[in-house]
């Protein structure tokens, strides 16, 4: 079971790939579907590994991630 | 078991905008830097931004707080009337290398050298974003931009500046920081010092500047990854992070 969670805006990703490099359990990937602006957004690959621990959503520059955590 | 929203967007940039910066680039940190440090202090409603010009006007529509576009370079004469007449508001100045070091030069250090009561946040990224990659003052040596196409010379071009360690000669300024958004821990650094900043604003205390080394992926020539390498390995050798100054400490 997931300690955490992260729910990603497709249309506010630019695929800067930010939260990818500094995603510490590599939960994170660049995606293969687009969003409307043609950027290929991110998509949570590992979604049981993540720990909520919100890096990704302080790195993101379009604040395109939210994230939570087990209370 | 219930899960627990940790992060969230701030209030301090519009919901469900998309900004109009590049992929990558920083501006869109700090906007959200701001946003969360105002949502922190309860203060989201009290920011009032006089905004350079260059790719940080992109950011006029994206935040949710009153800004004033400002004449290419004066955003801190512009800050100086706006919080003479509002004491109570928070006011920022939030400028570019080109803004601030260049055509704003005049501007900064006056305000520095009053001591003026508003923070000032710089984003050094060493090249003119908005106009096409010219050469800015905090250009690298070495550096190409589309009129340094051989990489700046000093001898023809001059060496960066330095804005913090200038502004660290003045005797009236009470906080001054360089930071980086270039990895998590450095955002989370970012944050605290534009919280500084602020409350030391909010408490009257006088000039607050804080220099952000960023990156400009676009006009770097550089996918935003190794824009961060380059911001590692060559901006700050020459752009020491750290705190320049803070007189609250002192006291």
């Amino acid at each position: 079971m997931a300690k955490g969670k992260v729910e990603i805006r497709i249309e506010s990703c630019k695929s800067c790939g930010y939260c990818v490099k500094f995603c510490p359990k590599g939960v994170l990937a660049i995606g293969e579907n687009v969003n409307q602006k043609g950027y290929q957004y991110v998509v949570a690959e590992n979604p049981d590994d993540c720990i909520g621990c919100a890096q990704c959503g302080q790195v993101c520059p379009d604040a395109a991630i939210e994230v939570y955590r087990e209370a | 078991m219930a899960m627990e929203k940790v992060y969230t967007r701030t209030t301090g940039i519009v919901k469900d905008m998309v900004s109009g910066f590049c992929p990558g680039c920083m501006h869109g940190t700090v906007h959200k830097l701001i946003g969360e440090v105002a949502d922190e202090m309860g203060r989201a409603n009290d920011l009032i931004r006089a905004e350079g010009i260059g790719c940080c006007g992109l950011g006029q529509k994206y935040v949710t707080h009153d800004s004033a576009i400002c004449l290419h370079g004066r955003a801190c004469a512009a800050a100086t009337g706006i919080k003479r007449n509002e004491p109570d508001s928070l006011v920022y100045t939030y400028q570019g290398d080109g803004d601030l070091a260049s055509i704003g030069l005049g501007e900064t250090m006056l305000a520095a050298n009053r001591g003026e009561n508003f923070t000032v946040i710089f984003i050094n990224n060493g090249i003119y974003g908005m106009t096409g990659g010219q050469m800015a003052p905090t250009t690298l040596l070495g550096m190409k931009s589309t009129t340094t196409p051989n990489g700046r010379i000093a001898e023809e071009h001059g060496y960066p500046i330095h804005m913090s360690e200038i502004i660290n000669q003045l005797t009236a300024p009470y906080y001054i920081e360089r930071t980086t958004c270039a990895d998590p821990a450095g955002v989370r650094k970012t944050k605290s010092a534009i919280r500084k900043a602020f409350e030391y604003q909010a408490a009257g205390k006088g000039f607050t500047f804080v220099e952000i080394v960023t990156s400009c992926p676009t006009n770097w020539g550089l996918d935003p990854i190794s824009a961060l390498d380059f911001i590692k390995e060559k901006m700050l050798p020459e752009y020491p992070l750290g705190v320049l100054r803070d007189k609250g400490k002192e006291e």
